[in-house]
């Protein structure tokens, strides 16, 4: 009777051991939840108190960003025009530079050679964004600067070119995985009506992994929208809707890093700023995430 | 009758000729094909080289122990990276304390105990999503919760906590794909054993995952130590005159010291910057090797 009661106990506090376990991981998996909560949170609550002084129909809509000057003026888009800009450039460098590598890598370079230029690729990935800054600034701009004398500094075409750069190996490795996903017998069975390796490449494999294809292109707009030291480094900080490349401009991400480093006095509208900034910035990511993963979802339901 | 013979004949010249052309013409094409894709792997990794060149010639000569030992000045022949390089140590110390128990146990719930249901495919698309939102943005994340509502500071603790909150959804997806390489004989032996579930996660599952898991969270601490925008919302831009010695200490880290630096008009800065550069790549190159090392010792093991 002892002995079954012992064992009964031994066998409770067990089962109370698995659920309080369970019910420990249970929070792990969940701070995820309460992290986006937190974000959307935390930028609501002081947005809203941005939107009690600045109206936000005046903020959307506006053509003047000049919060630091005496006649303060919200107007957000010249910031999002400024990353509009850069990340147009950026995507000009790395949609068909890291799409032909990916083609290369995925069709025509042999084995050996795909073991050693992998690697390289995830070495530029790894490559830290306040590194590809200050090589913007310090060698790009300059080399740029021998063929336009007359442009500035800070300008976004430098900015935009290296964050090209950034991005190849993400467009390149993510085509690259959708290229190898489709199947070998789409590629013979082209050879067999006597194709050749470019037209196979062109005609077969890019069509075949399209959706995949576009997917990576979706998520570099959205790396380069959210991308933050190589614009706040070569880029400038004057917020202007301009179309041309060799100017001085200001983007999102700049501006909030541009205020963070200041030390905005909690409270103020300009530190308040920030947070409608950076609501702005996180909406636009979002939506754009979300088409990427729609587009990404097509394409594994296929093969 | 005769003109239809001519007729034909200039058909069958054309269409020979035509048929010539277009067998060039295809191989001409496959040629500008290959070449363009090699144009882009060939541009890729001379852009590499390009940075790493520019960051070696400008930073060499700076780069000496009198570098590593001294403090941020305002004389650049007095400057060094200490407190940046500790702070950066004390910082990415903490998210490993505080990101792997969490990521980990997240992983763990999710490929080992949720159920099939709304709220797990829920914390799924979350956490991918997540994954996608801008590093700066997670820095105004930690600004107005850890800095600001749980009245933190600028602290040590708040910068590791939000860069935490920043890696774990990579932790959490590199630690379940660990987790589903293993095979699921292992743990219905041991279910069939009569093994609960949490003895079949502590004793089959995470043994042989751990490696895995390990590698995963290096190469996403490496990310870390390497971030800038979320640490100048949370550290600001400030001189930081000791070298930290506790969680809620103010400090800096390397990339914002770099940052600092390329900032500044004089050139002696900008070899500053590059030997700093130099420093976080090595910290890095040290953080990848250190998870290669890892890998490569637990696929000799033979899985």
């Amino acid at each position: 009777m002892k002995k079954i009661k012992k064992l009964t106990s031994k066998k409770q506090t067990q089962r109370r051991r698995e659920w309080i376990i369970e019910k420990l991981l249970f929070s792990a998996a969940v701070i995820s939840v309460f992290t986006t909560l937190a974000i959307l949170g935390v930028l609501l609550f002081e947005a809203v108190g941005f939107f009690e002084e600045v109206s936000i129909i005046d903020f959307f809509t506006g053509t003047k960003w000049t919060p630091l000057f005496r006649d303060q003026q919200f107007g957000v888009l010249p910031l999002v025009w400024g990353t509009l800009m850069v990340t147009a450039i950026a995507l000009s460098v790395a949609v068909p530079i890291g799409l032909g590598s990916a083609i290369f890598l995925s069709e025509y370079a042999p084995e050996k050679l795909r073991k050693i230029v992998k690697p390289i690729l995830e070495i530029l990935a790894g490559i830290p964004t306040v590194v590809y800054g200050y090589f913007a600034l310090t060698f790009v701009t300059p080399l740029l600067q021998v063929v336009f004398p007359e442009m500035i500094v800070f300008n976004a075409l430098s900015a935009g070119l290296v964050m090209g750069v950034m991005i190849i190996p993400m467009v390149a490795s993510l085509s690259e995985d959708a290229m190898m996903a489709v199947p070998q017998s789409f590629r013979e069975g082209a050879y067999a009506l006597g194709a050749r390796k470019h037209e196979v490449a062109l005609g077969i494999v890019v069509p075949s992994a399209l959706s995949g294809i576009i997917a990576s292109f979706i998520l570099a707009i959205s790396r380069a929208v959210g991308e933050t030291m190589i614009v706040s480094i070569a880029a400038g900080s004057t917020p202007k809707l301009t179309l041309n490349p060799l100017e001085s401009i200001q983007t999102m991400t700049g501006y909030i890093t541009q205020i963070s480093l200041g030390e905005a006095p909690f409270g103020s509208l300009e530190y308040k700023t920030i947070f409608s900034v950076g609501l702005t910035l996180f909406l636009m990511t979002l939506v754009i995430n979300l088409i990427g993963q729609w587009v990404a979802k097509r394409y594994w339901k296929r093969y | 009758m005769g003109g239809e013979t001519l007729l034909e004949e200039v058909l069958k010249l054309v269409i020979k000729h035509k048929s010539r052309t277009k067998d060039v013409w295809r191989k001409v094409k496959g040629d500008i094909v290959l070449a363009l894709c090699l144009t882009g792997i060939v541009l890729t990794l001379m852009s590499l080289a390009a940075l790493l060149f520019d960051a070696f010639q400008e930073g060499l000569p700076w780069l000496d122990i009198q570098f590593l030992t001294s403090f941020a000045s305002r004389r650049p022949e007095q400057a060094g990276i200490l407190v940046a390089l500790m702070g950066s140590i004390w910082v990415v110390g903490l998210t490993a304390l505080i990101s792997f128990p969490l990521g980990v146990g997240a992983a763990l719930y999710l490929e080992e105990y949720a159920p099939q249901n709304r709220l797990t495919s829920f914390i799924r698309l979350n956490i991918a999503n997540l994954a996608g939102v801008p590093s700066i943005v997670y820095g105004i994340l930690g600004l107005g919760l850890f800095v600001e509502a749980l009245a933190l500071g600028r602290s040590i603790l708040a910068g590791a906590l939000t860069l935490s909150l920043l890696i774990l959804p990579v932790i959490i997806i590199v630690s379940q794909e660990a987790i589903r390489s293993v095979p699921t004989a292992d743990r219905e032996g041991a279910y069939a054993r009569g093994a609960t579930r949490w003895q079949v996660t502590r004793e089959i599952v995470v043994p042989q995952a751990f490696p895995g898991m390990l590698t995963g969270t290096i190469l996403a601490l490496s990310r870390a130590i390497g971030e800038a925008a979320p640490m100048i919302a949370i550290a600001a831009l400030v001189y930081v005159p000791f070298t930290p010695t506790g969680p809620l200490d103010r400090f800096t880290v390397m990339p914002i010291q770099i940052f600092n630096w390329v900032n500044q008009p004089q050139s002696a800065f900008r070899g500053l910057a590059a030997a700093g550069i130099l420093v976080l790549l090595a910290v890095l190159l040290g953080m990848n090797s250190i998870a290669i090392f890892i890998r490569n010792r637990y696929q000799k093991r033979g899985r």
